[in-house]
């Protein structure tokens, strides 16, 4: 990459600063209609407020719902912002997971303190790794990230002092939320702690991806060489972005451990990595809320069919996955909007 | 030295199985630039045609073991003309990616409907289950006769590639498919043949290796991420690279189980990551297809 620059500085550099003085390449298409703008985020708030006075019962599972989702939220940012296809998000998680329950149970007992030391340790991850492996590409980049998560789930399967090995860690007793509010039975706390962590992270994330550095990371997916030809870096934009998402995964870890009051292996499982990649498909990439809805249509359809036979929801989602790929490449929010495209154009006829 | 004779026999015999498996991901991925995931799904239908040609239908071994190639081959080609033709080609890992996973679940969930969650086994011919002598030594026929197989694919395959018509065309739309094509070669026929070859391939290893990689339905998932080292490792398209990189990778994770049970994957790994870091497109980076 880095050869081809000086080359494609000199011969076309009229060419490239007339381009970037009249039409601004990289700010052109983002002004799409797929950017839902400032609604989103009290529409999930207000949604999520909904589910707590709708389902009472099922809180439990709306909370590890709430957490998947910051969990795939972050695995946005590196796919949707930077175009790096990754099999190896659940590393970060895990990481956070692990790090805050280990804290939790040894030194620490605040909750939000415990989810700033998951993000810590899963941006660090993210950032040791990423300066690693980020300069592949494909299949090659594919198999790094398996390997990194691969390794971590070892580390903490073999760690057992610590983490508990395949039995897992618990005695996760976090203190009241601000010193007031108590993580009851039921899970009341857990779950407005959880949407209040989602909603804070969505527009935590939305600063982000609409940030000058948010924009470069775009031009590196779009156009890596222009980027260079710049005078970006595009591999530092992509190992910055992906120790951001590290922190977010991390947190979505952090938040899992504090929550649920325990840690397993599955938390750093290549499967859980290729779930969060379905999950933000089925969704959307690129658009953030396109992770909550993709995390929430899987896991309330998974909740639904596994509990009568695991291979009746696998074969679901195969079908389902195919689908998308096949007919719906934007996800199912891109259905919405084609529908939304539809109907006006008809309303415009009429 | 009874445990190293053991370690040899055992890592090339599990080394030799993945290659037979790999190599066909190796070919596909090198022509058609195809992430496949559902190759091990592939294997594990051939794996299941084959036991149930054995076991219920009562075929002798060597016809179950055609049966099972050819049944895959007939049953994947259609796949490769509906859904893999929507996704050839470089820019679209993340399509491939999430297709293949889809096709591998509906795979597993259809094999468990079918054959159910049970461990099933191909019973070995009498001919295969004893030993033969190798001097002082004795090593199980059926470990012997995967050595032999996975020589023969190797051989064959390079014969194939090198001395043959079809492997001349192959390699001119690995190196350069729009050029082939002005040239006036059917890449779309090419691209099936080799299609078919993969899955083939994926069949025969997924009956020999049955011993060793047991069949059941979660198969397909277990296992793609050992045949996707192999290949990242071994380079896209490079049979010698391939087989290297397998018989590497049997050997070292055989002698990780018998001599550090404990860290065995975690070495794996970490090698992975050395490797790849130094060398991006695989340690065998070859150009032959």
């Amino acid at each position: 990459m880095m050869s081809a620059t000086p080359s494609a500085a000199t011969s076309d550099r009229t060419d490239a600063a007339r381009m970037t003085a009249s039409s601004p390449p990289l700010a052109a298409p983002l002004k799409t209609p797929r950017d839902l703008g400032w609604i989103g985020v009290p529409v999930v708030a207000v949604a999520g407020l909904a589910a707590f006075w709708l389902f009472p019962s099922d809180l439990g599972l709306l909370t590890r719902i709430l957490a998947a989702a910051l969990y795939v939220l972050s695995l946005d940012l590196v796919l949707g912002y930077c175009g790096i296809a990754t099999l190896g998000q659940a590393a970060m998680f895990g990481t956070g997971a692990y790090v805050a329950g280990i804290a939790a149970v040894n030194w620490v007992a605040d909750p939000l303190a415990l989810l700033a030391i998951g993000g810590v340790a899963g941006g660090l991850i993210a950032l040791a790794t990423g300066a690693l492996i980020l300069h592949a590409r494909g299949l090659t980049l594919l198999m790094l990230t398996v390997a990194v998560t691969q390794i971590v789930q070892e580390v903490a399967n073999k760690a057992r002092d610590w983490t508990g090995g395949s039995d897992g860690l618990s005695g996760i007793d976090p203190n009241p939320v601000f010193g007031a509010f108590r993580f009851d039975m039921v899970g009341r706390t857990s779950y407005l702690f959880a949407l209040a962590v989602l909603v804070v992270a969505l527009l935590v994330a939305r600063r982000i991806v609409r940030s000058p550095f948010g924009l470069a990371c775009r031009g590196v997916k779009e156009d890596p060489l222009r980027v260079s030809a710049l005078g970006g870096s595009p591999k530092a934009y992509l190992v910055a972005m992906y120790a951001v998402a590290g922190v977010f995964a991390g947190v979505a870890g952090a938040l899992t451990a504090v929550t649920s009051g325990i840690v397993g292996l599955d938390s750093a499982s290549f499967s859980w990595s290729a779930e969060a990649l379905v999950m933000l498909v089925l969704g959307g990439t690129g658009r953030l809320y396109g992770a909550v809805i993709g995390t929430v249509a899987f896991m309330a359809v998974h909740h639904i069919l596994a509990a009568t036979d695991p291979f009746h929801w696998m074969l679901f989602i195969g079908l389902f996955l195919m689908g998308v790929v096949l007919f719906l490449p934007g996800g199912i929010l891109s259905g919405f909007e084609r529908l939304a495209g539809l109907l006006r154009r008809k309303g415009d006829k009429a | 030295m009874e445990t190293l004779f053991g370690i040899a026999v055992d890592g090339v015999a599990y080394g030799m199985i993945l290659f037979i498996i790999s190599v066909g991901l190796s070919v596909t991925l090198g022509l058609m630039r195809v992430v496949n995931l559902a190759h091990g799904a592939f294997a594990m239908v051939g794996g299941y045609v084959a036991s149930y040609a054995a076991q219920s239908l009562g075929l002798p071994y060597p016809a179950a073991l055609v049966v099972a190639v050819a049944l895959t081959v007939l049953a994947t080609l259609p796949l490769e003309k509906l859904l893999y033709r929507r996704i050839y080609g470089h820019a679209n890992e993340l399509g491939q990616v999430l297709l293949t996973i889809g096709l591998t679940f509906v795979i597993v969930a259809t094999v468990n409907y079918l054959f159910g969650p049970t461990l099933k086994r191909i019973p070995l011919p009498d001919l295969l289950l004893g030993t033969v002598s190798l001097g002082p030594k004795a090593i199980p026929t059926h470990r012997a006769f995967v050595i032999g197989m996975g020589a023969v694919t190797l051989l064959g395959l390079w014969w194939l590639l090198e001395r043959t018509d079809f492997g001349i065309r192959l390699r001119a739309a690995v190196d350069d498919p729009a050029m082939a094509a002005a040239l006036g070669i059917r890449t779309e026929r090419l691209y099936m043949a080799t299609f078919a070859l993969g899955t083939g391939l994926a069949a025969l290893g997924g009956v020999l290796g049955a011993e060793l990689l047991p069949l059941e339905p979660y198969y397909a998932i277990r296992y793609i991420v050992l045949f996707l080292a192999v290949v990242a490792v071994g380079g896209a398209g490079s049979i010698f690279g391939s087989a290297a990189a397998a018989l590497a990778l049997g050997i070292t994770d055989t002698a990780g189980k018998y001599l550090i049970p404990n860290f065995g994957e975690f070495f794996f790994y970490a090698a992975l990551i050395l490797i790849l870091f130094r060398w991006p497109h695989g340690f065998f980076k070859g150009r032959t297809a």
